[in-house]
């Protein structure tokens, strides 16, 4: 048997990539892609520290205005009076600045590294491992950094708050979801599922690259890393989604 | 080519005298040692990075040689060695089931049916030993056992569990490991290694081999390689047959082109046909996939009892089933050796009992091994092979029976050499099987890694020596040089410039079919002559009227394969010629003259106790030396499997 | 069975390619994917035009030669499979195949489907072996392995070098292919004495090629046609960042 064949219309044609730069070793730990992974995985943990601890805090309100001004007092006078007034605050604030920066120098660093990695696009990709996540890392990354931007200046800086810097906090935050600013509720929510997606897959990718995770260990990883993303999402989403239906007022 | 001529005897000069197992100390000590300063003087070429070729190149670099690896694959990783699944013999006697170096031996020389050199096969067994603890020491994951040992098994009809394993996989794991230890004396810069390079001539000059010519499968470029000694290594010849378990490229052209350079050939016409591969399935087929061994363990053989029988195997019932392995070989069964079940298979399609297209297949049925140990345990003995065979055949051997049908596996002939591996032309040593050196007629089950790793580790590295001793051998003639790489270009300047009708795999397909219906499982006179008269016609048809398109300066992989065509048709020839002198039946050559009153190989000892080394003549008349092959240990006796 | 073929045509590394694309008919469903292959070019040659070329050599799916993006998945879509052991009944009649090469700029395109993958070779001269000289070794019984180390050690072991992982990656990482080695060796007591110096060389020789880093996609594994796990790669993180450590 023979298969007969005919000739179709060739598409534009694709310019090859420029020979492949040689690359030089690279320039100790931090230079190398693993390294810069371990940076994401540490600096990735600290911040997860960070959100469950913000997370507890945020939960106060339906504790009462009082409870949630005073928590936030609180966090500005610890180890008060062996420190003076916000110093491990501003301590924490400014290792948790430097988590943020050493993140996304990493994975900038890293996406450019992918992209010079494959010049040339496939015509035809079909992802096959399961996990919208895992895909969507980058993506969800930026719109957490630009999210973050807004939230500082909304609730920390006041600048974008109807009640702006000089409010109680509590006042702030029921005033910034109040039911007619339902958009900012709504920008809230979608970047907090941002928040959860990269957690899920952020989480136990961080076990793995600093080697402890194995074949007995992904599925209780994976779970784990399922669950704290929920109770991340459920725990940041209680307060304003109860705000702005009036449950808190 | 049915006319030759007679030549002097050849003799193997190098094997020591005396008791058998010192004959490879006694060698060892005789052979001349290089001075350390003077290796890094010395250039080898070493062509192929199959097992023997891997081996023998990292192990020249670590003795500090300057080696210069070649292959045409895109890493030395791919060779063919690479698809072996059985496993690798060794005489450990680590199980005390009375195995020994004299068993192996022994067991060697027996299932070569007197065809192969004693001394050969004894330093093999010896060697075998110490290619295991090399294997280990590289981190080669062999199955073990609970206790932390080494597992083994018994394989291929051995009555001893001297095989050593890793899952169906023992092929890859050691290519690997040898691949990893060159690929660290290229590290530390010992080795050169040329991957994409095509090996298309040797360079020999003042009576030494000094050389290759090689073309740069990428850029086409043809380049000239020197060197003070130059090993081939460069595997079988199977696929002159097209159809064969080897990989598609495989092929003679290396072997063929230092022929005709002088090099002998030895037993062109032994060829290993295996019974169990999967048979082709249509007119495309491009190659034959080989099911392992171990599934006649459990599986039964079966053909329908009466001829042309379409109906489905489950509605045949048992009393019109002839179960014939187990009928004529009643003390082996499904279990008698490679030879004999292959030909078994052939004689029933023959007779028209065959199974599925064209009628060539027999059943290998696991019902009654399913009955009897259930499928969970069949499937854990043989899950993967299953699978395999699904994936190829789509049907499920566990409902349906496996067909399977004989296909050519592996050549025991090869270029003539010496106990020093050496070939008749000075310099140029042929390793693993690419020689003819240590299966005889017909090769055991996990005897080609373990042949391939003892030359390429331990055997060749110290007996090359002896001959580099001498060196360095200075300048190379210009004009040998310059012959060489004109003859090379000329004839793919011819390859190019015929612009026909047909393409080299067309011919190569029919090269194939002509060879395995005349000079495949059963041989007659009449067949082989038939083939002798159509391979001449068919070669001058072939430089007729071939076509190749594209030129030489690219990566060309239509010039490639007409290059190893043009070869396969010479060697084609040689092979039917030597099988039509040799008139007896010994191990993989059955000649239907030579049989017993049952049907079975018969050996002629007084005429054929002899290697035939066949000389090249540029007239067509090719030369045959015989080398007379002397038992002093293991007496003749007939093989019987009743 | 009829199909569509889009095949990408590169003649030279450093020519331009493009997607091509051909009506192939009367294909058998028992072909194999790369037999149809071999159809198709017997009539391109005869026509006097350039064959397809690709990369195959034992078409038995395990010496790593052959390799093409099907319909965008590395080796096509059936699983644990190599292209040459995929078959045409795998797929619909009237069909259209699109076949890519391998896409990364450590794996440059040499004609058509065909790319250089040598470095691999690089990474494993880097230190994926042991140190032993032939003829140097002690008894293969003197040092017992568990049985679960040596199987766990073999199944990291089984890799052909094929690059599918790097292929399917998003970010082009050689990732599982270098951890597959590092395992192997770092399992066994063989492979322990240069075993963290072994990971160090070989994943910055893994950077050095122009290799993308990991993100733990699981892309690289689930099109792996010996399904190497993903959990070779921790191993490899965890040697490397001991050995960073020491």
């Amino acid at each position: 048997m023979t298969a007969t064949i005919e000739r179709g219309a060739a598409t534009a044609p694709v310019p090859a990539p420029k020979s492949t730069p040689t690359r030089k070793k690279p320039g100790g730990f931090l230079g190398s892609s693993n390294g810069k992974k371990a940076v994401m995985a540490v600096t990735g943990a600290v911040m997860v520290l960070f959100l469950l601890a913000h997370m507890l805090g945020n939960l106060k309100i339906f504790l009462g205005k009082d409870s949630f001004n005073d928590y936030a007092h609180a966090l500005r006078t610890l180890l008060e009076p062996l420190l003076p007034y916000r110093t491990l605050l501003t301590i924490l604030e400014v290792g948790l600045v430097a988590s943020v920066v050493l993140h996304m120098w990493a994975a900038i660093s890293l996406a450019r590294r992918a992209g010079k990695a494959r010049p040339v696009k496939y015509v035809a990709k079909k992802p096959q491992a399961n996990g919208y996540a895992t895909h969507i890392m980058r993506f969800g990354g930026l719109t957490i950094a630009l999210f973050v931007v807004w939230h500082l200046l909304d609730l920390t800086f006041g600048v974008v708050n109807p009640k702006g810097f000089d409010s109680a906090p509590a006042d702030r935050m029921i005033a910034g979801f109040e039911p007619s600013r339902w958009w900012v509720t709504l920008i809230y929510f979608v970047a907090v599922v941002m928040v959860g997606l990269h957690l899920r897959h952020g989480i136990w990718s961080a076990v793995q690259t600093l080697g402890w995770a194995n074949r007995n260990r992904y599925r209780v990883l994976k779970a784990s890393a399922a669950l704290v993303s929920a109770v991340l999402v459920v725990g940041f989403l209680a307060p304003p989604l109860a705000i702005t239906f009036g449950v808190v007022k | 080519m049915s006319r030759y001529t007679e030549g002097p005897e050849i003799r193997d000069a190098k094997a020591p005298a005396g008791p058998i197992e010192e004959r490879w100390e006694k060698r060892k000590f005789s052979a001349k040692l290089v001075n350390p300063a003077n290796k890094r003087k010395l250039t080898v070429i070493v062509v192929g990075t199959g097992l023997a070729g891997g081996s023998a190149a990292a192990t020249l670099g670590e003795l500090g040689y300057n080696v210069k690896s070649f292959c045409y694959q895109d890493t030395p990783r791919r060779a063919h060695s690479i698809a072996a699944q059985g496993g690798i013999n060794a005489a450990k006697n680590y199980r005390g089931d009375g195995d020994s170096i004299y068993r192996l031996f022994y067991d060697t020389v027996k299932g070569g049916d007197f065809r192969a050199r004693e001394s050969n096969v004894y330093r093999l067994a010896q060697v075998s030993v110490n290619i295991i603890d090399q294997a280990v020491a590289q981190g080669v994951p062999f199955a073990r056992e609970y206790g932390g040992l080494l597992d083994t098994r018994s394989f291929g009809g051995a009555q001893v569990s001297r095989t050593f394993y890793a899952r169906g996989q023992t092929g890859q794991q050691l290519l690997l490991g040898a691949y990893q230890a060159l690929e660290r004396q290229i590290a530390a810069g010992t080795v050169t290694m040329h991957t994409r390079h095509e090996m298309l001539d040797v360079i020999v000059a003042d009576g030494r081999a000094r050389g290759i010519i090689v073309r740069d499968m990428v850029t086409g470029e043809i380049e000239r390689h020197l060197a003070d000694a130059v090993v081939l290594a460069t595997g079988g010849y199977g696929n002159v047959f097209f159809l064969s378990t080897n990989a598609k490229g495989c092929n003679t052209t290396a072997i063929w082109r230092a022929h005709e350079r002088g090099a002998y050939f030895a037993n062109p016409c032994y060829t290993q046909i295996h019974p169990t591969c999967i048979p082709v399935s249509g007119e495309y087929q491009s190659k034959l996939t080989l099911m392992s061994e171990s599934l006649r363990n459990d599986g039964r053989v079966w053909v329908p009892l009466r001829k042309n029988d379409t109906r489905a195997p489950g509605d045949i019932p048992d009393d019109e089933r002839d179960y014939y392995l187990e009928r004529i070989y009643p003390a082996f069964g499904n279990l008698v050796p490679r030879d004999i079940a292959s030909r078994a298979a052939k004689n029933v399609c023959d007779e028209g009992r065959g199974v599925g297209p064209g009628g060539l297949g027999v059943y290998l049925d696991f019902r009654d091994a399913i009955n009897r140990l259930g499928r969970d345990a069949v499937e854990k003995k043989y899950g993967n092979l299953f699978e395999m065979y699904e994936r190829i055949t789509g049907e499920n051997p566990y409902d349906v029976p496996m067909r399977i049908y004989p296909a050519v596996h592996y050549t025991m002939g090869g270029l003539w050499v010496d106990y020093d591996l050496q070939s008749t032309i000075p310099g140029l040593f042929v390793i693993g099987e690419a020689n003819f050196s240590d299966h005889g007629a017909n090769r055991l089950g996990a005897s080609a890694l373990m042949q391939g790793l003892a030359d390429g580790y331990f055997v060749l590295p110290t007996t090359i020596g002896d001959y580099l001793a001498a060196g360095p051998f200075g300048d190379v003639d210009d004009e040998a040089i310059a012959e060489a790489e004109i003859k090379v270009r000329n004839k793919i300047d011819r390859l190019l410039s015929v612009n026909g009708t047909r393409t080299p795999d067309s011919f190569h397909r029919e090269l194939g079919k002509l060879m395995w219906d005349y000079c495949g499982m059963e041989r007659t006179e009449e067949s082989l002559r038939k083939a002798l008269e159509r391979i001449p016609e068919l070669r001058e048809e072939f430089w007729q009227n071939v076509k190749v398109t594209g030129t030489s300066e690219e990566l060309n992989q239509v010039l490639e394969r007409a290059g190893r065509v043009a070869d396969f048709f010479d060697l084609a020839e040689l092979m039917c010629l030597d099988a039509l002198v040799r008139t007896e039946s010994c191990g993989g050559h059955f000649r239907a003259e030579s049989q017993d009153a049952d049907g079975e190989a018969l050996r002629d000892d007084e005429n054929f106790a002899h290697v035939s080394a066949w000389e090249f003549s540029p007239s067509g008349e090719p030369v045959l030396h015989k080398e007379t092959l002397e038992y002093e240990y293991v007496k003749m006796t007939q093989r019987s499997y009743k | 069975m009829n199909l569509t073929l889009r095949v990408w045509r590169q003649s030279g590394p450093s020519d331009d390619g493009r997607m091509v694309t051909y009506k192939v008919e009367d294909v058998s469903p028992d072909m194999s994917f790369l037999e149809m292959l071999d159809v198709l070019n017997e009539r391109l040659i005869l026509e006097g035009d350039d064959p397809i070329a690709f990369d195959h050599d034992c078409r038995e799916g395990i010496c790593g030669m052959c390799g093409m993006v099907i319909n965008g998945v590395a080796h096509g879509e059936q699983r644990a499979t190599t292209t040459c052991q995929l078959h045409m009944r795998h797929f619909e009649d009237g069909a259209t195949i699109t076949i890519e090469p391998w896409r990364a700029a450590p794996f440059p395109v040499v004609k058509d489907l065909v790319v250089d993958r040598s470095a691999f070779d690089r990474i494993i001269q880097a230190g994926g072996f042991v140190s032993v000289p032939a003829g140097s070794a002690p008894d293969a019984h003197s040092v017992p392995v568990r049985k679960e180390d040596a199987d766990a050690a073999f199944d990291a072991a089984t890799c052909i070098g094929c690059g599918a992982c790097v292929a399917a990656c998003p970010n082009g990482s050689a990732s599982l292919f270098t951890a597959a080695k590092i395992t192997h060796l770092s399992l066994l007591p063989q492979g322990q004495p240069e075993r963290l110096s072994r990971a160090k060389a070989m994943v910055d020789q893994m950077d050095v090629e122009g290799f993308g880093g990991c993100t733990n996609t699981g892309e690289c594994t689930a099109v792996c046609p010996k399904g190497i796990p993903l959990e070779t790669i921790a191993r490899m993180n965890s040697d490397y960042l001991k050995a960073n450590a020491k």
